[in-house]
């Protein structure tokens, strides 16, 4: 008998809830894997795939988001081996977990928390609600934790993500849950490669709405991302060097929040 | 007439697997940087900008005329567009916009999409049309007498309605959707053609297998070779479901593969199209910009 062939795993990129290779055809190696190595014009597919899922995320309700988040929690659970082959310590697999339970939590209260009833001078009801940013563009740390840290309160609002990531093997079994997830396809999508060559797209395409620079360690790079990000007024998000393993806060989720305010005549 | 009947089923047939592979083929070229700029430009002038639903109003059609004239108002090296094609009530109000822009008007007639009505509805429909200040009408064939086998009253109504038309440009819809096979496309190009054509064009958009790239060669192949046997140039115009630049440019490779330069020009191929114009538009504000351009920076419409 021949010694059986080991069957190896290719990381491809995740848009539109499929797994295609990069147009490209460019693969790279990290850590002894073959992942895709995403360009521009992958960035651009993907920017397509999550303006075209936003309109029906954004519409779910509050409560189903919330669902669909706690889903991916049960599903990382479950591939919780997997992550441990990848080198992520069992206690980051419980705080990703965690996380996602967390957030999938606020669904259904970050309303009641930054909305309110104000007060006006005249017969009115004057109320204020958030609602999603749009489309945003992620470059995300390489951790579990980061990654599920800037994913996570992103989507649970009603915004959809293409994220960047230089960890393919991490961010590629994530999508392989998120893809089992009840999440709807297009609403999250992950580009592996380099954030310095696909970054700078996504920072000017008109149709981004926002862009979160947690990943970025270069700083001189983050500053140009800015800087063609406010071509197109988007929301950016730099927190610089930050610990994953603290409270969060409301930051990552009010970042990419618009504030709505409504006008309602009463006392007739 | 024996003559129609004989010259049509005369023709070859169309060689289904080989017409598919050749379309398929001449679609995977990779147009870029300078050629991509022309190819754009170009298509952006052939492009007969299209509404035809029942919520037109004379606001919308006022609007999509004023964006025929000036797609990218912000950009005054963008071209115009071939022409706005509306429904037989709306040209008045597309031509007061149109007037002395250089822009053609083409209104439907001839109870499209089913033209299923009698002639003189039709030949009423299409006089209309034209008193209107349409200068291009897109008439619809009988589908149903084709498939009958009743090639002369098809061809009766082609001739009826072309001198209707008085002096402007006729554009015979052959409906390839519904007409089954790509025989039929190429016997119903060259009755077409045979009985006066200006155009043909490949859909009404109203049923579900609008233009493709096969029957658009199909066709681009009848025009050929009816000029090489009558010495008269046919235009072709694919219309219905051609929605990206992608696609735009696919069709651009296939005049210049079939037919070449003759029929390179908005006088001889025409796009009818709503949506594809805003996608051209953005590309080429990619190539004028630098970055990638969002659909919330061009009008609906």
């Amino acid at each position: 008998m021949p010694e059986r062939l080991h069957v190896r795993k290719t990381y491809k990129l995740y848009v539109g809830g499929a797994f295609p290779r990069s147009e490209s055809g460019r693969t790279y190696l990290v850590d002894g894997d073959n992942a895709a190595l995403a360009s521009r014009k992958d960035a651009r597919d993907a920017v397509v795939a999550a303006r075209k899922a936003q309109p029906k995320w954004a519409a779910a309700t509050a409560y189903n988001r919330g669902q669909v988040v706690y889903r991916i929690a049960e599903m990382v659970e479950a591939r919780r081996a997997e992550f441990k082959s990848l080198g992520v310590p069992g206690k980051e697999v419980d705080a990703a977990v965690d996380r996602l339970v967390w957030y999938a939590g606020w669904s259904d209260k970050i309303a009641q928390v930054i909305g309110n009833a104000n007060p006006v001078a005249g017969p009115y009801f004057n109320l204020t609600a958030p609602e999603p940013t749009g489309v945003v563009g992620v470059v995300a740390p390489a951790s579990l934790l980061g990654l599920v840290s800037v994913v996570a309160p992103a989507i649970v609002t009603g915004n959809t993500v293409v994220v960047l990531t230089a960890a393919p093997q991490v961010a590629i079994t994530l999508a392989e849950v998120l893809a089992t997830s009840d999440v709807p396809g297009g609403v999250v999508n992950v580009l592996t490669g380099h954030a310095a060559e696909t970054a700078p797209w996504l920072a000017s395409h008109d149709d981004v709405n926002g862009l979160d620079l947690t990943g970025i360690e270069d700083a001189e790079l983050a500053t140009e991302l800015e800087r063609a990000a406010a071509g197109t007024l988007k929301r950016v998000r730099r927190p610089g060097v930050t610990d994953f393993t603290a409270d969060p806060g409301l930051a990552p989720m009010t970042a990419f929040l618009e504030t709505k305010t409504v006008w309602h005549p009463k006392g007739f | 007439m024996s003559d129609l009947r004989s010259l049509l089923h005369g023709l070859p047939g169309v060689d289904k697997v080989g017409v598919e592979a050749r379309a398929a083929a001449l679609g995977t070229r990779s147009v870029k940087t300078s050629a991509k700029a022309q190819a754009i430009d170009l298509a952006i002038r052939m492009v007969d900008l299209t509404t035809l639903e029942g919520a037109d109003t004379p606001g919308k059609v006022r609007a999509l005329s004023a964006k025929a004239v000036r797609p990218d108002p912000a950009d005054p090296t963008c071209p115009s567009v071939a022409a706005v094609c509306v429904y037989p009530a709306m040209v008045p109000v597309a031509a007061s916009v149109l007037r002395d822009t250089g822009v053609h008007l083409a209104s439907v007639a001839t109870a499209f999409p089913s033209g299923q009505a009698p002639l003189d509805v039709k030949l009423a429909d299409t006089r209309d049309a034209v008193a209107g200040g349409a200068d291009e009408i897109d008439m619809v064939i009988s589908r149903g007498a084709f498939l009958a086998g009743d090639y002369t009253k098809v061809f009766d109504e082609i001739v009826a309605v072309k001198e209707a038309c008085g002096d402007a440009h006729l554009k015979v819809i052959l409906e390839t959707g519904e007409l089954g096979t790509y025989d039929n496309v190429r016997r119903a190009s060259w009755l077409a053609m045979t009985a006066g054509a200006d155009f043909i064009k490949t859909s009404t958009g109203k049923v579900p297998v609008a233009a493709t790239l096969p029957v658009t060669l199909i066709m681009l192949e009848a025009v050929r070779d009816f000029r090489a046997r009558t010495g008269r140039q046919v235009g072709v115009k694919p219309a219905g479901g051609i929605r990206t630049t992608k696609d735009a440019v696919k069709y651009l490779v296939l005049i210049n593969e079939t037919v070449g330069d003759d029929w390179l020009s908005p006088d001889w191929f025409r796009f009818g199209a709503s949506s594809l114009l805003n996608d051209l538009l953005m590309q080429r504000t990619k190539l004028t910009t630098g970055h990638y351009a969002g659909p919330d920076y061009f009008t609906l419409d």
